[in-house]
């Protein structure tokens, strides 16, 4: 039998090492081998994709980015891995995992659930993305794009907004513009508190917006466009959604 | 020694007349009832302040000099029976009201008896008030609601600390030892009932066995710096009300964080008040706000039940760090 190749994921020194001495007890009846470590789901992201792991020990509660919105980048990679989730005590989190069947073993972890649950992911394969989507609860922090062996991540913060073209939606930051393949709408679902609709295919960040301008001269019905912060360019609003923006436009101001 | 025929029927008690809401209660108590006096006298409302103010003249100084010599008086008068002590408080009253009188009207030998009974009857009122007042507030009803309030560590940190020295056994088992060591004394004060007060500097060493258990978990990500020199080991206070906040600091401080994070520990004495102060960094927009504020609010509510209006419990956040001061009245053990 070959080894299967872990990768093990959790803030605490202690637990990692836990886990390293289970891998090792049971190699017998299930030959391991740790291929890389990350101390949080940040350094996941950058140490994960080129470790060839195939399943992640993932600790949910992570400082910088949490477990579960680190599998749901990792499920965009061309070779997303099985992922068994660790936790110590979250009701919410084991909650969500029994309803979208995802796998995870609890902390104190025993030997002989180790075995059974890397057997079990090794027979399943990564899970689906839009389970871990339905599983986690909080907004993510970070947009995601994944190439071949790389994920770079955006932070939610960073974007002043989000254009529908075609298949894609491209983000627009103050440095640069990344392409995500999300729909515009799930996008504007999850946000929805930090991003508001201007236009069919446009999301602006409300903290962005500095103020409209008129613009499409003086005739009947006037149009306007959103003026950004730390962009030059103008936003045109559609007159279908100029109502919702104006009236989001004057609870700001009061 | 031998239980009490009911737990439940606490037996009368003076209140603590050092107490600042007692002291409080009887200001507010003894001006209402001039106020009420005034306006029964009084019918018309423009001539009813000038009445008030001589009323209060009247009221002050009396009011003023009772308060001064029950205040030290308080603990010799609890050592009393109720009764005696009631009446031993009541007698006072009246020789305060009936030298103030002579002090002030020296020879107004008619109205006397009028401000005799006046006196009596504001006493009478009050002593009446604050018996009703502390048996609402009686300790049995007061320890259900500690009990209940009896904070609680939480389930995170106890799996999370067993797998901790679970990693340990083998590399390291004297440290293993250790940490169960901690683990269990920490448990027993959190399981102990029926404790008043603690010596400060128990609390304080339950705070380093904590700690410990922390460090072990988070390692060079958490660093603790303790200036507790000052600390009076003897004063007592409520069990378990400097342990949450510190986890409250290490679970909302450094948990979230990436990078290394200073915790501040300072406990001091000044003048007669025992200051704590705990710091942590402040991370905006971290998950769980809530279950700070409601830790907060539960010590908040066990130091009322033990103190009264003479503890203070504030948070701020400041330069991107979130700090808890708490005061309470220096006690020394005895």
């Amino acid at each position: 039998m070959s080894e299967l190749r872990v990768f093990i994921a959790d803030d605490e020194e202690p637990a990692r090492e836990r886990l390293k001495s289970l891998l090792a007890d049971i190699a017998a009846e299930m030959p391991t081998r740790v291929v890389g470590e990350a101390r949080n789901g940040i350094e996941v992201m950058e140490a994960f994709p080129a470790s060839g792991a195939q399943v992640l020990l993932l600790d949910v509660a992570m400082p910088g980015m949490s477990g579960l919105e680190a599998a749901r980048h990792l499920a965009r990679l061309p070779a997303s891995p099985a992922v068994v989730f660790v936790t110590a005590h979250d009701e919410h989190a084991v909650e969500a995992f029994e309803l979208n069947a995802l796998d995870y073993l609890m902390k104190p972890v025993r030997a002989s659930r180790l075995a059974a649950a890397l057997r079990k992911a090794q027979a399943t394969g990564a899970p689906e993305a839009d389970r871990l989507e339905r599983a986690s609860k909080a907004r993510r922090e970070y947009f995601s794009v994944a190439e071949r062996h790389r994920i770079v991540l955006v932070p939610v913060s960073d974007v002043i907004y989000l254009k529908a073209e075609l298949k894609y939606v491209t983000l627009r930051t103050r440095t640069g513009e990344h392409v995500v393949e999300e729909p515009l709408v799930t996008l504007e679902r999850e946000f929805a508190e930090r991003f508001v609709r201007i236009h069919r295919n446009c999301l602006v960040a409300r903290a962005a917006i500095r103020g409209f301008e008129r613009s499409g001269g003086t005739t009947e019905e006037p149009s306007w466009s959103v003026v950004l912060d730390g962009l030059e360019a103008r936003l045109p609003v559609s007159r279908r959604q100029w109502p919702v923006v104006k009236e989001l436009v004057a609870e700001q101001g009061e | 020694m031998m239980a009490r025929p009911s737990q439940n029927v606490q037996p009368d008690a003076l209140p603590d007349f050092r107490n600042l809401g007692v002291i409080a209660r009887i200001v507010i108590g003894a001006h209402l009832l001039a106020l009420g006096a005034v306006m029964y006298a009084e019918p018309a409302w423009n001539a009813m302040p000038e009445r008030y103010v001589r009323a209060a003249a009247l009221l002050e100084p009396v009011l003023l000099a009772s308060l001064a010599v029950l205040y030290f008086a308080s603990d010799s008068l609890a050592r009393l029976p109720y009764w005696v002590g009631c009446a031993l408080v009541l007698l006072l009253v009246l020789g305060l009201a009936w030298s103030t009188h002579l002090y002030f009207d020296p020879g107004a030998f008619a109205t006397t008896p009028r401000t005799l009974m006046l006196a009596a009857i504001v006493a009478v009122v009050l002593l009446g008030y604050l018996r009703l007042n502390t048996r609402a507030y009686s300790p049995a009803l007061a320890e259900a609601r500690l009990q209940a309030l009896q904070a609680r560590i939480r389930p995170h940190f106890l799996f999370n600390s067993l797998n901790a020295v679970l990693s340990l056994m083998r590399r390291d088992p004297a440290r293993a030892e250790r940490t169960l060591e901690d683990l269990a004394d920490l448990f027993r004060e959190l399981m102990a009932e029926g404790r008043r007060f603690v010596r400060l500097a128990d609390e304080i060493s339950l705070l380093e066995r904590y700690a410990a258990i922390e460090q072990l978990r988070l390692g060079d990500r958490m660093r603790i710096a303790w200036e507790i020199d000052e600390a009076p080991s003897d004063a007592l206070l409520p069990p378990m009300v400097l342990q949450p906040l510190l986890e409250n600091a290490v679970h909302h401080g450094v948990e979230p964080a990436t990078q290394v994070s200073d915790i501040m520990v300072r406990i001091g004495r000044r003048g007669d008040r025992v200051q704590a102060r705990i710091e942590n960094p402040y991370h905006e927009g971290a998950p769980a706000q809530k279950g700070n504020r409601m830790a907060l609010e539960n010590i908040r509510e066990r130091l009322r039940l033990y103190f009264d209006a003479e503890a203070t419990l504030v948070s701020r956040i400041e330069n991107g760090r979130y700090r808890v001061d708490i005061e309470i009245p220096y006690r020394a053990a005895s």
